[in-house]
């Protein structure tokens, strides 16, 4: 147990590569109260450890020793944030557990979005900040001028701004000294009744579910038992210990100490991020505030593109949320793509990884279908639905209205690309919040349906900025809309997949643009094929592909069976990956051309 | 679609007909098109490959006992280059091993060239009484881009050669050619139509791996009619040979009635054949099994294993029954009159209707591409034009 007088917890936070991985290695490294040789072994250990398991151990929490200018030594426990604006969620949960910030600022790109966005949590959660200038050693840093932004942009005092190289390791041992002489100790009352917060849990083979725990007041020692307050659960504890980084078992924790414990729980599930940890015999008058628990805004289907795979796919899933309970899914099945799974995730990125990772680590192949948001369905029986499939959109007649979610997107951008990043805001029905500008930058807020970021808005501002524009977004309620199904049908069937929902300015527009792509991307068959987009019973779009003309080996003699014969059942193989609707193959492209299709 | 004429089916034929192909792999040159098992170079001594061709033959004999041989093919390679006496050897060894029906077809692939109808008197002699001439093309640049060895004028003096010598004469033509026209193609073919005999093979140029053209097609040097054009050329190649009395009873293959090459119907239609000769493939009913044999395809292989054991046979599979749907469906519908109903579920032991997806199959039928009656499946001129996309929904 460690004097909480010389505890700091902190956090570091900053804009997608603006340095702060390298920082959280730099001072690992130095703190490690190890030898340089037995501190690179140890991080080796702790990188073959993640690799035999093959899975990534949440790098959650780093408890650094630090012998300071004062002669003291103090404990600094680095509490890791997510870095995109996806786990934005997940960021206000890390910086819960702590006093303090370290706001880092890439020296020549100054305050981006996410600086911005994380810079605002982290005082909503009553932080001190210490604002980092790093990558100072660059020709083209400009320290003086970030400086100006991080007041002029956050509001914040910059004046003693540290300048560092988190690579080359100048300024370092500033940023530890900030850390002991600027962030408050923790408080907290050792002889209190148990009070810790759970931060985080996540799944280890070996030893079960981990929790992260912070303690507030008491002592969280191994084998007392406790009881998580709102899940009303109670448990032995097995471990208590530290990351350092690598877990080191201790025998308690006390007020202001971070680290963690098992107890024999089987699925994260049973662990509640946010909730109060006590002593079961002894609970607290009053528990900690908690959290929220995170919600999917964006919603796609995944469907194996193996239909034999879809036991493997639930598997995986269910693999998968053991670490990431952030992310649902539930059974769905569509006449185009067959059995497969609705899933709910914090954003488009997170959609992403989780995909990469089902491709990657678990090796299947899916068609990912168009991602949608939630709207809610008000109905003439005034009954209200939430609507995560637009092919599960009721009949308009029994609908009395739908409202789509917004969002309240901050974009900077350099000068020169302002007007097209603002064409693109207003095609994408957004509206204008507030502009204003930093030196040569602008900062764009503006309110968005979350609907028209869903589609390719990324891609678009990345196109119309070229990269320089960066993105951070809240959800901000819900709002009316004038929105309509657009049904995609292949020969007169529609294909469930690929219907949408869009404002009804943009249905026309975007359904042609699906009705072109597929006509690409679908080959030539034995029958023409004819695709439309509908709107209830009105189509808007057609579009057709033509009948193959002419498909017939020239020759065809008694030693040409046997090759022509495998070249058949190569084709065989290769149809495998097509999905049929009614009498046409559609290839897996097909659906994939719906998160491209010209939303501007 | 108009009804189309139902075509008189072939000449019923008999459980001990047998059908003989023998491979001669030697050319003289390597036309850049050709993926064919065909050899350039060296010395050839006729007679070692004249006894090695008989001791395979005495071993297929052996395995196929009390046959009928009805036709004879020697194909290549270039069997021209064969002495006449070798292939006479062939023919009457394969009279004396099994009988040789007294009508027996016996057809020789050659080349159009004049050194090559000076030989056509001592293969008749031989016995041979059917050719296929290699013309290829009758426009002089498109020869010299095909690599043959013959101008159009040798090539069509080697065909009158040819018809004062033999009753049953056909050609071979391959169209689809880089920056041919449909006009230019129907004038070649009206010419063609003048020349031949019964027969008249149109082959679309089709670009393999492993050949010249294709390296050349591959790097953009050589381009080919795209798909509206060659399904032009395909039509005005069934209509003008349609007018000339030529119709077409298999996709490539054209001929006058009773023209129709019996040896390559046989195989088509899924009969017992056997193949010598470098890289041959043979299909014999053997005990109630459909066995496939392959033979070496290195001539010196070939001939090293005939000398070593008396065969060279490299494979030889047990055809099941759903290889024997397979293929028997992808040969038979390419002729004209298709599939017999009854030949098929004898060969396949099951029902037609159960041997396919009968979903599909009522899809290709409602779809006029492929037309079914009592006795026969087969696919319709517009079906037959697009059979491999046909027989990829039908076998899938």
């Amino acid at each position: 147990m460690t004097d909480i007088g010389r505890i700091r917890n902190f956090s570091i936070i900053a804009h997608i590569d603006h340095g702060k991985s390298t920082l959280a290695d730099r001072l690992i490294q130095m703190c490690g109260g190890l030898t340089e040789r037995e501190m690179k072994a140890q991080v080796l250990d702790t990188m073959e450890l993640e690799r035999e398991r093959g899975i990534t151990i949440k790098a959650q929490a780093v408890r650094l020793t630090y012998r300071a200018d004062d002669g003291e030594t103090y404990v600094l426990n680095l509490i890791d944030t997510p870095g995109h604006v996806d786990f934005s969620y997940e960021v206000s949960r890390s910086l819960a557990a702590c006093e303090g910030s370290l706001l880092v600022v890439d020296a020549s790109q100054g305050v981006e979005a996410q600086t911005l966005a994380n810079a605002y949590l982290a005082i909503e959660a009553d932080h001190e900040i210490v604002p980092v200038l790093n990558k100072i050693d660059l020709a083209a840093a400009e320290p003086g001028r970030i400086r100006g932004q991080i007041e002029d942009v956050i509001g914040l005092d910059a004046s003693d701004a540290l300048e560092i190289s988190a690579k080359t390791g100048l300024g370092m041992h500033g940023v530890l000294e900030a850390l002991v002489t600027r962030l408050p100790p923790p408080e907290g009352d050792a002889d209190a009744p148990l009070k810790a917060l759970l931060v985080d849990s996540w799944y280890d083979p070996y030893l079960g579910v981990m929790i992260l725990v912070r303690v507030h007041d008491g002592v969280l020692a191994k084998g007392m038992k406790i009881r998580f307050m709102g899940a009303g659960t109670s448990h032995q504890v097995e471990r208590v210990g530290v990351f350092t980084p690598k877990g080191m078992p201790v025998e308690t924790l006390g007020p202001g100490e971070v680290g963690f414990l098992t107890a024999a729980i089987k699925t994260v599930a049973d662990t509640r991020v946010g909730d109060t940890i006590a002593e079961d015999r002894r609970p607290p008058g009053e528990v900690l505030p908690g959290f929220k628990p995170s919600v999917p805004v964006v919603f796609c289907g995944l469907y194996p593109s193996d239909s034999a795979d879809y036991e493997h796919l639930r598997d995986s899933l269910a693999k998968l949320r053991l670490n990431d309970s952030s992310f649902q899914f539930e059974p769905e099945t569509s006449a185009a793509l067959g059995l497969g799974f609705r899933c709910g995730f914090l954003g488009l990125l997170h959609l992403e990884i989780i995909q990469e990772r089902l491709e990657r680590e678990f090796d299947l192949d899916l068609v990912t279908t168009a991602p949608s948001v939630i709207y809610e369905v008000h109905l003439t029986n005034g009954e209200t639905w939430e609507l995560h499939n637009p092919a599960d959109l009721p009949d308009p007649v029994r609908i009395t209205g739908i409202e789509e979610p917004w969002i309240r997107a901050t974009i900077m951008v350099p000068d020169q690309y302002l007007g097209a990043v603002l064409e693109l805001c207003i095609a994408r029905r957004g509206r204008q919040i507030d502009l204003t500008y930093v030196g040569d930058r602008a900062m764009v807020v503006y309110r968005l349906p979350l609907n028209e970021v869903v589609f390719d808005f990324y891609d678009r501002l990345k196109s119309a900025s070229r990269g320089y524009a960066s993105f951070d977004y809240e959800l901000d309620g819900h709002e009316a809309g004038d929105l309509v199904k657009v049904s995609m049908l292949v020969n007169g069937e529609p294909v469930d997949s690929l219907a949408f929902i869009a404002h009804r300015d943009k249905a026309e527009s975007r359904g042609r643009g699906l009705c072109e792509r597929l006509k690409h991307l679908i080959p030539r068959q034995l029958f023409k094929i004819a695709i439309q987009a509908a709107i209830g019973a009105k189509i808007i779009a057609r579009e057709t592909v033509s009948a193959l003309r002419k498909d017939v080996t020239a020759k065809c003699y008694g030693g040409d069976v046997t090759r022509k014969r495998k070249l058949l059942e190569k084709q065989k193989a290769g149809k495998k990956r097509m999905r049929q609707v009614g009498n046409v193959e559609i290839p897996q492209e097909a659906f994939l051309a719906a998160l491209k299709i010209d939303a501007g | 679609m108009a009804t189309e004429p139902e075509p008189d089916p072939p000449a019923a034929p008999r459980a001990d007909d047998l059908a003989v192909y023998v491979h001669w792999p030697f050319c003289r040159s390597k036309c850049p098109y050709c993926d064919f098992n065909s050899h350039v170079g060296g010395a050839v001594d006729h007679d070692r490959w004249a006894r090695a061709l008989r001791a395979e033959l005495d071993h297929f004999a052996a395995l196929a006992r009390r046959r009928r041989v009805t036709s004879i093919f020697f194909g290549g390679g270039t069997p021209s280059l064969m002495a006449p006496a070798t292939l006479g050897a062939v023919i009457e060894r394969i009279a004396d091993r099994w009988s040789l029906s007294a009508d027996a077809e016996i057809t020789l692939e050659a080349n159009p060239t004049s050194s090559e109808a000076g030989r056509l008197v001592a293969y008749r002699d031989a016995g041979v009484n059917r050719v296929s001439l290699g013309v290829q093309a009758l426009d002089d640049a498109a020869l010299v881009l095909l690599g043959r060895g013959h101008d159009g004028a040798e090539a069509i003096r080697a065909v009158a050669t040819a018809r004062a010598l033999f009753d049953r004469v056909s050609i071979d033509l391959i169209y689809g050619r880089p920056d041919q026209t449909v006009a230019g193609w129907r004038a070649e073919l009206e010419r063609a139509v003048a020349l031949t005999g019964d027969h008249l093979s149109a082959y679309q140029l089709t670009i393999e791996k492993g050949t010249p053209f294709f390296t050349a097609h591959r790097d953009g040097e050589l381009t080919i009619p795209d798909d509206a054009t060659a399904a032009a050329l395909y039509d005005v190649t069934q209509s003008v040979l349609d007018d000339a009395g030529l119709p077409a009873y298999e996709i490539s293959n054209h001929a006058r009635p009773g023209g129709e090459c019996r040896h390559n119907i046989a195989t088509w239609s899924y009969r017992d054949y056997v193949g010598l000769g470098p890289g041959a493939h043979g299909r014999l009913t053997l005990d109630g099994r459909i066995i496939g044999f392959e033979q070496r395809r290195q001539p010196e292989s070939w001939l090293a294993a005939v000398e070593a054991t008396g065969h060279a046979t490299r494979r030889a599979d047990i055809i099941d029954d759903n290889r024997r749907v397979t293929e028997m469906l992808m040969m038979g519908l390419r002729m004209r009159t298709g599939v017999e109903r009854a030949a098929f579920e004898r060969r396949c032991r099951r029902r037609l209707e159960d041997a396919v997806a009968p979903d599909r199959l009522e899809r290709l039928i409602a779809g006029e591409l492929l037309a079914l009656d009592g006795e026969r499946l087969r696919a319709t001129a517009a079906g037959l034009r697009v059979l491999d996309s046909v027989l990829g929904v039908l076998l899938a």
